[in-house]
């Protein structure tokens, strides 16, 4: 098992092959491929409907480096969970094409739609039943893939084209599910927040993953310059800000004893030492298109004013569950 | 009289991948491409993890370098980079 730094893993041959179909400037292909860094050796994915399914593996090329299925929109946590049970019963045996692996991580790749909506009753299942891989939730905060419709993933007040912003209804009236505390009340070892912002907290946290036995959790940020109306280049440092404004905090919760545990990473944990580095709000909604309605014609102060404040809330609990 | 149908090793491949996507060169896309000044280069390698097509490499040397024919020319990486080494240049 090699130890992990950007030096070395920046060596480590490509998971997700260049040449796919992903829109210049997408964050999926850029977490993918960090989260495929961090693995240990022997690796299955498996992919649910999505963006990330759809543009690597248009017939007759596929950008994956890795054994890879792809699966109906409803059951990526399904699949993983049939492959690790595959594993084990051929270890258990001792005959099989996989029997020889001492370790294999099983990855699954879902997008918002597949996990908040679609996909919630195959991966609570797969949770509940505590097979040991890794779901990975790629949250671009709509159906980016079918034409940017709205999801539970998708924040308040975002103009979608199914929840479009007009005189009467300011965009999404309903505020963004809260995926990971449903999926910490299920008592899983591991989960976590990735931001791809920081390369390295999310290889860290990806290899921790792995290693726990038993199911693991990583939420990750991913910008969607299409969806999210901003110039393609904005992606990385809109993430940054998403974590900057504590709207998406990174952390991670491990289970000790049969209780959550939490612990803030790196810059979140900057932020509770130093609560007036925390930017306001309106800093990241400003720079979207799809939350343009709340500055032009007129500013709408009222509803900013209440992200803010669901923000701070969100916030606050967070410290409070992690003893800051 | 129903005429003999062909066996499985007669038929056509299906929906198979039969191809790397490395074979569809996506360069040709991007107006921008990246340009590197090698002087400034510290060797973070964050330019290497913030590029979505994996079109940066990290050279023998340690040196990112780019590979164009898969470019999409985002300008993510002329962005991010801490020393600003890295100069979008129009080449269309």
């Amino acid at each position: 098992m090699s130890e992990l730094n950007l030096k070395q893993a920046s060596r480590k041959p490509e998971g997700l092959a260049a040449g796919h179909r992903l829109c210049a400037g997408c964050g999926h292909s850029i977490v993918v491929r960090m989260i495929l860094k961090a693995t240990r050796g022997p690796t299955i994915a498996t992919s649910a409907t999505g963006c990330l399914e759809v543009a690597t593996s248009i017939m007759p090329y596929s950008s994956w480096n890795i054994p890879w299925i792809h699966n109906a929109f409803e059951n990526a946590a399904a699949t993983a969970s049939g492959i690790e049970s595959a594993w084990q019963a051929q270890r258990k045996r001792g005959k099989g094409p996989l029997a020889k692996y001492e370790t294999l991580d099983v990855i699954a790749f879902a997008g918002d739609g597949g996990t908040y909506d679609i996909g919630l009753q195959a991966l609570s299942g797969a949770l509940e039943r505590g097979h040991d891989f890794t779901y990975v939730l790629l949250d671009n905060e709509a159906y980016m893939n079918t034409g940017i419709q709205r999801s539970g993933g998708t924040p308040f007040a975002a103009a979608t084209t199914t929840s479009p912003a007009g005189s009467v209804i300011p965009g999404k009236k309903e505020w963004k599910k809260p995926i990971d505390d449903i999926v910490i009340a299920h008592g899983i070892p591991y989960v976590a927040t990735l931001n791809p912002a920081w390369p390295m907290d999310v290889m860290r946290k990806s290899r921790t993953a792995f290693e726990v036995e038993g199911p693991a959790f990583l939420h990750a940020f991913i910008g969607c310059p299409r969806g999210w109306r901003y110039p393609m280049e904005k992606t990385i440092s809109l993430s940054r800000l998403a974590t900057q404004t504590c709207l998406f905090p990174l952390y991670e919760c491990t289970l000790e004893e049969g209780r959550p545990v939490y612990k803030l990473s790196g810059p979140s944990a900057a932020i509770a030492r130093r609560p007036a580095s925390k930017k306001p709000v309106e800093e990241y909604l400003v720079s979207q298109g799809r939350f343009r309605h709340l500055f032009r014609p007129e500013k709408r102060d009222d509803l900013i004013d209440s992200i803010q404040a669901w923000v701070d809330q969100k916030w606050e609990i967070l410290l409070e569950k992690a003893g800051v | 009289m129903s005429t003999r149908k062909p066996s499985s090793k007669e038929l056509p491949i299906g929906a198979v991948v039969t191809k790397s996507s490395m074979e569809y060169e996506t360069g040709d896309w991007g107006v921008m491409k990246p340009q590197t000044d090698l002087e400034k280069c510290t060797q973070c390698t964050l330019c290497h993890y913030f590029c979505p097509e994996g079109a940066i490499t990290m050279n023998d040397d340690g040196y990112p370098e780019v590979i164009n024919k898969y470019c999409k020319g985002c300008g993510i990486c002329a962005e991010e980079c801490p020393v600003k080494c890295i100069e979008m240049v129009r080449t269309k």
